[in-house]
């Protein structure tokens, strides 16, 4: 577990280097936020019917999606490992004396947190602080926040556990575009990027809520603004760990079946 | 001219070689804005309309500026991607050839992969052109041409712009994206749903609204007032890429070698 730690730790102390990137990445993201809000709030203007999510809901929403966009991004991806499977290095990988599997997870996490760190901070707190009828608001209770960072965490953990499957693909396929593209449009999809879950037709949100992808984003996104109730929120938690479970177990077999026919070719 | 038709066919060739990665590349292109349509459909499909738009409307509107998007990616990827050119130094390799710059950056790089998108828009396009109770005129059908064609240019501007930043950066800049991505994804919607300083930005500065806004209201028959002044905008638009032009004949004359 210590070294996984120090894996974590390091890759984190790397990712906070690339600070002039992240502010470009923030200012990108508040404009994406802004033309979105826009949009429901158009929509929202003339609707006949109730929709199923406020606005003011849906505003906190799309603002913590932007902050925490690095927890939903599937294609937010490690090149260095792509290269490693296609190029053959890999084989340096394998002579390490710990798990790959765990090196790798600790690897991922550490690129997300420390990508989600330097991004989240300016943009939640400028969100806080614009204009009605764009600003964030707090959540409703502290316990709604507490159980929102309980449900981030978790989801960000499930995410990782996700993309692991992508870079296992990569070992059968051997280009990781095609399985990039599939990930990334379908969960991103699921996740709600592109329309919040809520506003999905029914017969989708069926299928949103069976697949893992929405327990990553949606699901803490919603608890914050208290659009899930608490007591649905604590039964979530539960789902979430059973989803990560699931997922970490799988992953481990595909990575170690994966591994067992892995061929280096010289290089 | 017959050298970019060269570099054309020599780019398309070695894109060919990979048959199966170009052919899986265009399809997962194809899904990517398919996706964003889905969501377009599904919140038109709980709404109803927005600010009085309807949806086949804001479809055509979709569709012109993707398509636009997905041919400039295609045909000025060279510029999108010309920081790799600065950092590996390549670019004093352009400089000592008899031919103009422009041409050669232009030519480095083609994304054939994008057709997958231009597929997506296209049906997008003829869907909802079919569903548009549009009395079609000569001039009508010319403005919607004019449309994608000073979309392209539009973008292509931005790509330039944004090259020409990397010869004082040398890194690429990924503010660029608001402009390229952000300013598609904006411009899928009608301008006037967005408050007025976007849409005037997007209309006066980055002429998007040129595009596919205020000609677009003349294609549906909305317009109040000089119905030639709505179908000439395009034109207008289609000017973004001079000062464009100039910006990066100026960077040039600016280059300095990273030496690598």
């Amino acid at each position: 577990m210590k070294v996984y730690a120090s894996v974590l730790k390091l890759r984190l102390l790397i990712g906070m280097q690339y600070r002039s990137a992240a502010l470009a990445g923030v200012a990108t993201q508040f404009f994406w936020g802004f033309i979105s809000i826009m949009v429901f709030e158009a929509f929202y203007e003339f609707t006949a019917v109730t929709p199923p999510i406020s606005l003011k809901e849906l505003i906190t929403y799309i603002w913590l999606q932007q902050a925490f966009l690095a927890f939903i991004m599937l294609w937010f991806r490690d090149n260095e490992l792509f290269d490693l499977i296609t190029s053959g290095n890999i084989a340096y990988e394998l002579c390490r004396p710990t798990d790959l599997y765990g090196f790798w997870f600790a690897k991922l996490l550490a690129q997300r947190l420390s990508s989600a760190l330097l991004r989240c901070y300016p943009i939640l707190l400028v969100a806080f602080f614009l204009p009605k009828p764009y600003n964030m608001t707090l959540p409703p209770n502290v316990i709604t926040f507490i159980l929102f960072v309980i449900t981030l965490l978790l989801g960000l953990l499930l995410l990782v556990a996700i993309s692991m499957f992508l870079y296992i693909s990569v070992f059968v396929t051997l280009s990781p575009m095609g399985s990039l593209l599939i990930f990334g449009v379908l969960g991103e999809f699921f996740a709600g990027l592109i329309i919040p879950i809520p506003l999905m037709p029914l017969w989708l949100q069926k299928i949103a809520y069976v697949l893992p992808f929405r327990w990553t984003a949606d699901f803490p996104f919603r608890v914050y603004s208290g659009h899930i109730a608490q007591s649905d929120a604590i039964i979530g938690v539960f789902i979430q760990l059973g989803y990560l479970l699931g997922l970490l177990w799988l992953g481990k077999l595909a990575l170690n079946s994966v591994l067992k026919r892995v061929v280096v070719q010289g290089g | 001219m017959s050298l970019y038709f060269k570099y054309l066919l020599i780019l398309f060739k070695s894109q060919m070689q990979y048959r199966t990665s170009f052919w899986l590349l265009s399809i997962g292109q194809f899904f990517i804005p398919f996706s964003i349509f889905a969501g377009l459909y599904f919140l038109f499909e709980r709404f109803g309309q927005i600010k009085g738009w309807e949806f086949f409307e804001v479809a055509l509107c979709f569709a012109v500026i993707h398509m636009a998007f997905s041919l400039s990616e295609c045909f000025a990827r060279g510029f999108d991607t010309f920081s790799s050119l600065i950092i590996k130094g390549d670019f004093d390799r352009v400089l000592v050839r008899p031919r103009s710059t422009f041409l050669q950056v232009l030519g480095s790089k083609f994304e054939f992969t994008r057709i997958g998108r231009l597929l997506q828009s296209a049906i997008v396009l003829i869907w909802a052109l079919n569903n548009l109770p549009i009395e079609w005129s000569i001039l009508k059908a010319l403005t919607l041409f004019f449309m994608i064609t000073s979309g392209v240019l539009i973008f292509t501007g931005i790509y330039m712009l944004a090259a020409t930043m990397c010869f004082w950066t040398v890194q690429g800049l990924e503010v660029a994206n608001i402009f390229t991505d952000g300013g598609r994804e904006m411009a899928q919607y009608p301008l006037n749903i967005y408050q007025k300083w976007v849409a005037r930005f997007f209309t006066y500065v980055i002429p998007f609204g040129t595009v596919n806004y205020l000609p677009l209201l003349f294609i549906l028959g909305k317009t109040k007032g000089d119905e030639i002044l709505y179908m000439l905008t395009p034109l207008a638009g289609s000017l973004f890429i001079l000062p464009c032009f100039l910006v990066w004949q100026f960077g040039v004359r600016h280059y300095r070698s990273t030496g690598s």
